[in-house]
């Protein structure tokens, strides 16, 4: 009676009901799972990240060698995902706003070049991006024999791009102090003479010359010091350059076509979205905004800078999101072509040898939505600090 | 699917992601619903035909020929299965699967043999939940480069870049070995056969590693097969074989004993010539074999003519060895480690009593 009548109570009811039903359903499946592989012979637990992993990977931003543990290989794919997103939203925004701005620009040969390129590279799936600039760019190269050098220090082949490298020597630390105090001492220098200006610009006072001069004198003692510094003690860093051995490069550092490859598939094909997305931001924002702009004298880059974008961000954020999402998550196709990412490595070659694919598709599957997760509410934050262009 | 560079290969990797997610999920559902297990053989009695999960495009061991047809060592055994059981080698259907998704889908459930080139390992066997019914091919893992670069043996490999497959034990020896030898090495990998090639041939990496058929298999393929070399070394053993899923012995015994059948026929010198001729055998070993005595295909759950359809169809494993990889090949590899014991090889199946 009391429950037909009270229909706060009602709803409760059901929906703890709901969340009970919801509960057990993931326990029976969870244990049917457990005991079936239990039968089949199949190892479970998570257990083997501490194992020793055994196989090589071409490319780590962590420190990593072959009797590291399979817990290890997590992380070097982990963060080859996370290099791989973080440059492809960097360049794909990048990008992406120039595009859009161009698809709107007075000029006619950067308006159509901007739109060809979005016709272009929105209609060409992903996955031949990729096997376009690894297999029909970067591959064609020449070998490393026949590399293409700058300066004797950088070379380009179809193994990557090899650059030298510092490394420390007996004048580095000397250096570091020296550089160090006399750059304190110019940002102290700056911070007085900011304080000074502000409270000049309050009293409605002129803002003296000499206070310009004295920040311009303080730079060139800087660049002094280093001059005196490398004449008397020497270079602070030697240089790794890469010397060519029997098969490849040795000294310097590397950076693999794979990840030019997939940085460069990634930002491109994200970048013609997002020159979409801003076009539509701009094209938003009421037409009067723009002459009220003129009208106040503002040049083009100014009212596209101060009065359009603020306005125009507000419509474009929600979209934009979803485009980091997915570039993150198409940062997956990395297996294609042998980039050592997350997919590709953990739920690929680690998942091969353990053979323990529920952990290990679960593990990642968890990485994404936690990665994705972070993204958005980087964005609503952002989105958030920018609320006062609305109203 | 047949040539290494083709815009078709692109699309099919496109096919081929979704495969590979969808046999992860089949196997979750696979292993949280169901709780019976039917007879693998029943079940394939039922669905009319055989399920056999093979390599992506290996000559000589499976590869789609211009036809549409599958060839191969490995693909010769699941046909050899398929004329055991239905007395029908053509009852087989082909799942084309990369060394990262072969254990998965054997799992799931997906194909009922995996006849894939497979190393049979102890990790594997154990903590896989699969059954290595035995030994096709006895294969090592080797290395092939370019003649140009002036390479004798592995060990002047100091520094090298190597390209070779995903997920499998190739990746593991290679790094074995550069550490043992205290060699250093750079591993390029990719997840199928014809991404490694072509990055071998564009020259992304000095050597193309894995097992030494393999080498010879992919060798053939490349534009200028004369311009590379395979290195003498094997560093590795690398016993490959059929593997069937753990739980059903009565299909593990089936697969196991039709790999004995066909060794057993050439110990025996029956050919599928010599079958044809339709004369019935008078020696008691013959007889029991070919089940005119004895029982053993019933007991198998066949008929008892089941070695006698294998080999009136396939011929015995000599002749599938020279046909797909040996004499009759362009592979050409001498046989080796794979000749019966009595030619000094290490085939050797139990006795048929």
């Amino acid at each position: 009676m009391l429950i037909k009548q009270n229909a706060n109570l009602r709803a409760w009811l059901y929906q703890a009901l709901f969340i009970i039903g919801v509960i057990g359903t993931c326990w029976l499946l969870t244990d049917t799972l457990l005991e079936n592989l239990a039968r089949q012979g199949i190892v479970t637990g998570l257990d083997f990240l501490d194992n020793n992993a055994g196989f090589g990977v071409i490319f780590s931003l962590i420190d990593y060698s072959e009797s590291d543990s399979y817990g290890r290989v997590f992380f070097v794919g982990l963060f080859n995902t996370l290099l791989v997103a973080g440059l492809g939203i960097l360049f794909s925004t990048i990008l992406g706003f120039i595009l859009g701005i161009a698809r709107l620009s007075h000029n006619f040969l950067a308006r159509n070049i901007a739109s060809a390129y979005i016709g272009l590279f929105r209609n060409v799936p992903l996955l031949l991006h990729l096997f376009f600039w690894y297999f029909a760019v970067l591959q064609p190269l020449p070998g490393p024999r026949q590399s293409l050098e700058f300066m004797d220090t950088f070379f380009l082949n179809n193994r990557g791009l090899y650059v030298p490298t510092l490394i420390d020597n007996a004048n580095t630390t000397i250096w570091q102090y020296t550089i160090g105090i006399s750059f304190a001492a110019v940002i102290l220098l700056f911070l007085i003479s900011a304080s000074k200006n502000t409270r000049k610009i309050k009293n409605n006072e002129k803002i003296s010359k000499k206070s310009h001069a004295k920040k311009a004198t303080s730079l060139l003692a800087l660049t002094f010091v280093g001059i005196l510094l490398s004449l008397f003690v020497g270079n602070p860093y030697d240089l790794d350059t890469p010397i060519f051995g029997r098969f490849n490069f040795s000294g310097g550092t590397v950076i693999i076509p794979e990840l030019i490859a997939l940085v460069l598939a990634l930002s491109l094909y994200t970048a013609a979205y997002i020159a979409e997305i801003v076009r539509a931001g701009i094209e938003s924002v009421p037409k009067g905004q723009k002459e009220a702009a003129n009208s106040l004298g503002l040049s083009t880059s100014d009212s596209l800078r101060f009065v359009i974008i603020p306005q125009a961000l507000r419509l474009i954020i929600p979209p934009l999101t979803n485009q980091y999402l997915n570039l993150t998550k198409n940062s997956s196709l990395a297996a294609a072509i042998a980039y050592p990412d997350l997919v590709s490595i953990f739920a690929g070659t680690v998942l091969n040898q353990t053979g323990q694919a529920v952990e290990i598709i679960g593990i990642t599957m968890l990485v994404y939505l936690s990665i994705s997760v972070t993204i958005s509410l980087i964005m609503s934050l952002y989105e958030k600090k920018n609320r006062w262009n609305q109203q | 699917m047949t040539s290494a560079q083709s815009p078709a290969s692109h699309n099919v990797n496109m096919t081929r992601l979704l495969t590979k997610t969808s046999s992860v999920v089949l196997l979750l559902l696979f292993f949280t619903l169901s709780n019976v297990y039917a007879s693998t053989l029943s079940n394939i009695k039922e669905k009319g035909y055989l399920t056999c999960g093979v390599s992506q495009s290996l000559p000589g061991f499976s590869y789609i020929e211009k036809d549409g047809k599958w060839t191969g060592l490995d693909v010769d055994f699941c046909k050899a299965l398929a004329a055991g059981i239905f007395n029908d080698s053509s009852k087989v259907r082909y799942s084309a699967l990369s060394a990262k998704e072969r254990f998965t889908a054997l799992q799931s459930g997906e194909i009922d043999v995996l006849s894939r080139n497979t190393t049979w390992t102890a990790s594997r066997d154990t903590s896989l939940g699969v059954h290595f019914a035995g030994v096709m091919y006895y294969d090592g893992q080797g290395f092939m480069v370019r003649k140009d670069l002036g390479v004798n043996s592995a060990l002047e490999l100091d520094g090298a870049t190597l390209c070779t497959n995903t997920g499998t034990t190739t990746e593991l020896n290679m790094s074995d070995y550069f550490r043992a030898n205290n060699m250093q090495y750079k591993p390029v990998v990719f997840e199928k056969y014809d991404e490694v090639l072509a990055a071998y041939e564009a020259g992304r990496c000095d050597v193309l590693s894995t097992d030494q058929s393999g080498l010879f298999s992919q060798r053939i393929r490349l534009k200028d097969a004369k311009a590379h070399k395979i290195l003498p070394e094997i560093i590795s053993k690398e016993p490959l074989g059929p593997a069937v899923r753990q739980g059903d012995d009565q299909w593990f015994n089936i697969v196991k004993w039709t790999l004995y059948a066909l060794l057993e026929a050439e110990e025996l010198h029956i050919t599928k010539k010599s079958m044809m001729l339709k004369k019935l055998p008078t020696k008691p070993k013959e007889r029991r074999f070919l089940g005119y005595d004895g029982n053993i295909g019933e007991n198998l759950g066949l008929s008892n003519a089941w070695a006698r359809q294998i080999i009136q169809t396939m011929g015995n494993y000599g002749e599938i060895y020279e046909k797909n990889i040996g004499k009759h090949s362009l592979l050409n590899i001498p046989r080796k480690h794979n000749n019966l014991w009595t030619q000094g090889g290490l085939h050797y199946a139990p006795p048929f009593r």
